[in-house]
C-alpha cells in the first residue's frame, strides 16, 4: 500500500480531486465528536438502561424530573446534536463507499439530510418546550 | 536498472485485506449505521412527551417488553463496540505506534467489551427474567 493519498475518508472510492479540506474537518470532527459521545451516549445507557431498575422505571414523570434539571436539558441537548452529525456523517461516507451512479448517490444524500434536519428540529424543539403539566 | 519489488497485488478494485483490520472495520460501519436508525425512531418517540404523558408512556411500554429489552441488550453491545473501536482508531490515527498495535488493541477493546457486558445484561434482563422465569410477584 503506499503511503501517500490514499483517501480514508472514502476508503472505496475513486480518488478525487477537492479543492477545500472538508473531509479533513469530517474526519477530525468524528474523533472529537466521537470523544464526547462516549461520555454523553455510555453515561445515557447506563443511567436508562442498568442503574436502579433500568427501563422498567422510565416514564412521563421520570422524564419531566430529569428535565426540570438544566444540567440533563444541556446534556441531552448536545447530545442530539452530536450524535446526529456524527451519525449523519457516518452514514454520508458509506453513501459515497457504495452508492456507485451519481443518481443513486443523490437521491440518498437527500433523504440523509432530510432525516437529520427532521430529528435535530424535532428534538431540539421537544427539549425546549416540554411542559411537565402537559394533558 | 533492475525494476523495485512489485507492491503486493491486490484483487482487482477492492482495498479489502481481511482479518482484524477489515472485521473491526466493517463491523464499526455495521454498528454506527444500526444506532444512525435506533436514534431516528428514538428521538421521535421520545418527541411523546410533547403530546402527553399517556402517548408517552405507552410507547415506552414497549421498551419494557422482553423481546425489546433483548433488542436494547443488542444496541448497547454495538454502542459499546463502537465506542471501544472508535478509541482504537483514534489511537491508531494519532499515536505513533497505533498502526503497530492495532491488533492487540482490539484484542484489548473485546476484552473490555466482555467485562462491561457481563455485569450490564445481568442488570438489563433481571426484570425480564424475574417476570418471565421468576416464581415471586
Amino acid at each position: 500500500m503506499s503511503a501517500a493519498g490514499l483517501p480514508l475518508e472514502t476508503p472505496r472510492s475513486a480518488r478525487t480531486r477537492s479543492r477545500t479540506n472538508f473531509e479533513l474537518y469530517s474526519w477530525l470532527f468524528m474523533r472529537v465528536s466521537g470523544l464526547v459521545l462516549i461520555f454523553l451516549v455510555l453515561g445515557h445507557l447506563f443511567i436508562m438502561n442498568i442503574l436502579d431498575g433500568g427501563v422498567q422505571r422510565i416514564n412521563f414523570a421520570f422524564v419531566a424530573g430529569r428535565w426540570s434539571s438544566p444540567f440533563w436539558q444541556v446534556w441531552d441537548l448536545l447530545m442530539l446534536w452530536l450524535a446526529q452529525l456524527h451519525g449523519g456523517n457516518g452514514l454520508r461516507t458509506i453513501i459515497n463507499d457504495y452508492a456507485e451512479r451519481d443518481s443513486t448517490r443523490l437521491l440518498l444524500k437527500a433523504v440523509l439530510y432530510a432525516s437529520v434536519v427532521l430529528i435535530l428540529f424535532t428534538g431540539t424543539l421537544v427539549i425546549f418546550t416540554f411542559d411537565p403539566n402537559i394533558g | 536498472m533492475r525494476d523495485a519489488p512489485a507492491a503486493p497485488r491486490v484483487p482487482a478494485g477492492t482495498l479489502y485485506r481481511g482479518r482484524e483490520g477489515m472485521w473491526s472495520w466493517v463491523a464499526q460501519r455495521i454498528t454506527g449505521a444500526l444506532t444512525f436508525f435506533f436514534l431516528f425512531a428514538h428521538v421521535l418517540d421520545t418527541a411523546l412527551v410533547r403530546v402527553s404523558p399517556a402517548a408517552y408512556d405507552s410507547v415506552i411500554a414497549t421498551y419494557k417488553n422482553p423481546v425489546v429489552n433483548l433488542l436494547e441488550v443488542g444496541l448497547v453491545g454495538a454502542v459499546l463496540y463502537h465506542a471501544l473501536n472508535g478509541l482504537r482508531v483514534t489511537a491508531v490515527d494519532f499515536w505513533a505506534k497505533g498502526p503497530r498495535y492495532q491488533r492487540q488493541m482490539l484484542w484489548a477493546i473485546v476484552v473490555i467489551w466482555l467485562l462491561v457486558m457481563v455485569p450490564g445484561v445481568y442488570f438489563m434482563l433481571e426484570h425480564t427474567v424475574a417476570t418471565l422465569f421468576g416464581s415471586s410477584s
